[in-house]
């Protein structure tokens, strides 16, 4: 009998009940300092069982997925159901789940399986190898992460979601000390996240960007600290997709918005009245959930809560428009939403997620947003991050700086920071870069939620000019 | 578990090949999970979850794999079969490792303590009374965390124990908000009760008009809850001995002499005194205790397996080369006389989000959060409005350190990634006499 079975064989008799499947293999293969470190893989395999009756709601989650293990996971979360009956945030009866039908699939052009281990570690031998030489290294980094993750999400009317999905996140640093100071310098920052096949290894770069990461970070041994002061920044997609990641995609969560994080992750400045109306940013700022863009990390067809995704606007021309908020939220809040309710696993309840949320390009060149600097930085690839609980002052770092004096890129300068208000800075941008500029990237490991979990979330972004910034160095 | 884990693995032994050890770690937990928002039930369940890691080596070669487990004998022994099937295939491609290193010396340990947790309805139908008339946000976790070690040579570690956790916040409006957590192995309502007595009355403060403090340098008292945070942050990639070697420690400064901190400034990963195991994943026991900083200077860093074999030392400690238990020794300063010795300035319950401005100097940056206050000749006058900071580890625990309080905090660090956590810290307030606020 195979699982569906099983499961339709011990549904109890209550309002809502859903499985959710999750099957993940990982590989993970990494050469420091040309040593091939343990490659490491995990097969975990569970399933969720979700019941919803009387206005209550319970889960439970097991890896025994025998019909006698299946139906200890149903007793138990029908258990906590009853028990949380009249104690809950909201009557979940009053909330109609979907009952979804559907499939979805990565695309995928070169199998990760086909490429054997050997020619795999091979790889990152030679680049790690390419990137060596010079004694102020003091650690060269190569890595490929690689998921295969299905799914299989079943309710009790009948609903049928089957997906699978690859992720890859192929990652190269390296490290240099000298006369005190010791930096580095990545590819992204580990923001080099999507979802393929192993051709995605190729698209980044990955066999090719070594040697021009060691140089930069050689150079920025001997550049001076990034100054202080109030002036313009450029900013790299790899530095945006953080900002809009911890400043717009955080701040509209739904479940921040209701409350239910604050003793966590934090709570957000975006009130429920704001949808529709508030000025988020300049007419330049537009930003999408996206999951239709297959390459990007987050991209999927159903949410964890059966909802089926489409792309929508959150902020048009500066304006907020939507919330990211799966249906639950969407109900107990009354604000429009996405398809974001996620879990990161067999062993976590989904709760609100962002998943591809990108910074729709513009118009302007690279050569155009520096020459309109008359004083200023560009920056690139984050390095450190930080943000209050309701999503507003935050402070970010990034691993490489460069000066733009009177229209044109002048020295390097290290350990580039900058800090602001989320509410502000946003209403500061001046410049969104065109699609030559544009990279799709991501973040693997975004941390909220009680009990914890982490997501993947997508990043799309071009590069972008904001004036006034408050900027500073190092030490 | 205990016997299936132990008999998996000796199972798994008997058809290891000529020359092969296997090196196996099971980490299992049966968690009830409740979280709340406005003193209501928003999610809440049960996980029963177990995964082990196992750890093929022949000669210098190695390769790890991690199984999710049914608790189904037969079941997960074939898995097993298969995952090590697939290790030693992949043994014939990986290079040699000069870094191997595992424990071959067979020392077993076994500790477990008795279920002495509530019912879920007496946790629940407490938490329910206390959180009446305030909005109450918080999470539960609860139940069996169980953590073992096998190998082939005949080494067997276990350690079992029930516990639980609540962490929660009370809250008057937006972020003006008081934390408070109770954790432990037996449930005592009156104790729960004085806590969250305490929580209300420091609540009440946080409703009278809040105050806006402009940056600048104050004097500041960072209790228990903000120490643990900042020493959390620096702990990253601090005491590691290979973050030493290869100049990438945020303590690389202090390790190497130029910078001190202040002599009262002890440090240790203190693992007897924790509700960590007593052992890590390559079959090591850890010391009771390693000194890490003694009297403002460096001592001693975390070794692993790895590091030991490549660097020439004696491991004390697991792959990450991080204190899972960590310790700040105390100081002087009575806690009834803080305010009084503070006299005008902020005390700081919590810190939040912190990351490095610039690691290399060991400063950082991040925010206050929950309940801050304004002082004012030893009185708390009003709540302050969320600040950032941005202050170097050798100003905090260096030049700026008036004192340390004479009481100390066992506080566990509530995350659930993948699993409980059983980090914790131990560590007393400081009294600082200048702490930067940037915005």
């Amino acid at each position: 009998m195979d699982l569906e079975a099983r499961f339709r064989d011990v549904l109890p008799d209550v309002e809502f009940c859903s499985l959710r499947l999750e099957d993940e293999s990982q590989e993970f293969l990494y050469v420091r300092d040309d040593i091939v470190l343990p490659v490491r893989s995990s097969a975990d395999v569970g399933a969720m069982v979700t019941v919803v009756d009387g206005g209550g709601i319970g889960y439970a989650a097991t890896a025994d997925l025998t019909t006698s293990g299946l139906a200890k996971a149903v007793e138990q979360a029908r258990a906590w159901a009853a028990g949380s009956r009249g104690r809950t945030v909201t009557d979940f009866s009053k909330i109609v789940m979907p009952h979804p039908k559907g499939s979805y699939t990565t695309p995928v052009r070169t199998p990760w399986e086909s490429v054997s281990l050997a020619d795999k570690i091979a790889l990152l031998r030679e680049e790690c190898a390419r990137v060596g030489g010079d004694p102020r290294i003091v650690q060269r980094d190569v890595s490929i992460s690689w998921v295969h993750r299905e799914t299989l999400y079943l309710t009790n009317d009948g609903g049928r979601v089957e997906q699978c999905f690859d992720h890859i996140v192929p990652s190269i640093a390296v490290t240099a000390h000298a006369d005190g100071q010791t930096l580095s310098r990545s590819l992204g920052g580990r923001g080099y996240c999507r979802q393929g096949g192993y051709e995605v290894v190729q698209e980044c770069g990955l066999d090719t960007v070594g040697p021009e990461l060691r140089d930069e970070v050689l150079e920025l041994l001997s550049a001076p600290d990034c100054p202080t002061g109030t002036m313009d920044v450029v900013l790299d997609p790899d530095q945006v997709i953080l900002q809009v990641h911890e400043s717009i995609g955080h701040p509209l969560e739904l479940d921040r918005i209701l409350g239910d994080e604050r003793n966590y992750a934090g709570r957000s400045f975006v009130t429920p009245d704001m949808f529709g109306s508030y000025r988020y940013g300049s007419e330049l700022l537009n930003i999408t959930y996206d999951p239709s863009r297959t390459e990007e990390f987050a991209s999927y067809g159903f949410d964890d809560e059966g909802l089926t995704a489409t792309r929508e606007y959150l902020i048009r021309d500066g304006i907020l428009e939507r919330a990211l908020g799966g249906h639950v939220s969407q109900q107990r809040a009354g604000v429009p939403g996405v398809a974001c309710s996620r879990a990161n696993g067999w062993t976590r309840p989904p709760i609100d997620r962002m998943a591809n949320v990108n910074l729709e390009p513009g118009s302007a060149t690279l050569d155009e947003m520096i020459g309109r600097v008359e004083n200023g930085v560009y920056m690139k690839t984050n390095t450190s991050w930080s943000i209050d609980d309701s999503r507003n002052k935050f402070q970010f770092g990034c691993e490489w700086g460069r000066r733009i004096e009177n229209g044109k890129l002048t020295h390097l300068v290290r350990k580039p920071n900058y800090r602001g208000i989320s509410a502000t800075f946003w209403r500061s941008l001046a410049a969104v870069g065109n699609e030559s500029t544009f990279m799709v990237l991501g973040t693997p490991n975004c941390g909220k939620g009680e009990p914890s979990q982490t997501a993947r979330a997508g990043h799309a972004a071009p590069t972008c000019l904001f004036t006034n910034v408050d900027v500073f160095g190092g030490e | 578990m205990k016997e299936k884990f132990f008999e998996l693995v000796d199972r798994r032994s008997k058809a290891l090949q000529k020359d092969e050890v296997l090196l196996a770690n099971v980490h299992q937990e049966t968690s009830d999970f409740v979280r709340w928002n406005g003193g209501r039930i928003r999610q809440c369940g049960t996980v029963d979850q177990a995964y082990l890691g196992l750890t093929l080596i022949r000669g210098d070669r190695t390769c790890d794999s991690i199984l999710s487990l049914t608790g189904d004998l037969d079941v997960d022994d074939a898995r097993c079969e298969k995952a090590i099937a697939a290790l030693r295939e992949r043994l014939e491609v990986v290079p040699s490792d000069p870094f191997v290193l595992y424990s071959e010396e067979v020392r077993s340990t076994d500790r477990s303590t008795p279920n002495r947790l509530p019912d879920r309805d007496t946790v629940l139908g407490d938490v329910e009374r206390a959180a009446a008339g305030v909005d109450f946000v918080g999470s539960l976790a609860s139940g069996p965390m169980r953590t073992g070690f096998a190998n082939s040579l005949g080494q067997r570690n276990w350690e079992e124990s029930h516990s639980f956790l609540l962490d929660w916040s009370l809250f008057h409006v937006e972020d003006r908000a008081v934390k408070a957590s109770y954790s432990g192995f037996e449930w005592d309502s009156e104790r729960f009760g004085r806590i969250m007595d305490s929580a209300r009355s420091q609540l009440e403060i946080m409703k009278r008009e809040p105050r806006t403090v402009a940056p600048g340098k104050y004097r500041v008292y960072l209790a228990p809850a903000a120490v643990q945070e900042f020493l959390g942050t620096m702990s990253w990639g601090a005491f590691g001995l290979r973050a030493h070697r290869t100049k990438q420690s945020n303590l690389l400064k202090l390790s190497e002499g130029e910078l001190s901190l202040d002599p009262r400034v002890t440090l240790k990963e203190n693992t007897r005194d924790s509700i960590a195991p007593g052992f890590q994943g390559d079959g090591y026991l850890k010391p009771d205790e390693v000194v890490l900083v003694e009297n403002g200077k460096f001592k001693d860093p975390l070794v692993s397996p790895r590091s030991a074999k490549e660097f020439g030392a004696s491991v004390n400690a697991g792959t990450w080369e991080s204190p899972n238990s960590l310790e700040l020794q105390p100081g002087g300063l009575a806690p009834a006389d803080v305010l009084r010795e503070l006299g005008t300035g902020l005390y700081v319950n919590n810190l939040w989000y912190m990351n490095f401005s610039d690691r290399t100097a060991c400063r950082m940056t991040g925010m206050t959060r929950f309940a801050t206050f304004w002082v004012e000749d030893g009185e708390i006058v009003a709540p302050v409005k969320v600040m950032r900071f941005d202050e170097s580890a050798y100003r905090v625990l260096g030049s700026e350190l008036e004192d340390l309080t004479s009481e100390s905090e066992l506080l566990v660090v509530p995350d659930t990634y993948g699993g409980r956590s059983s980090e914790s810290h131990r560590v007393p307030g400081i009294l600082l006499r200048n702490f930067e606020f940037t915005l």
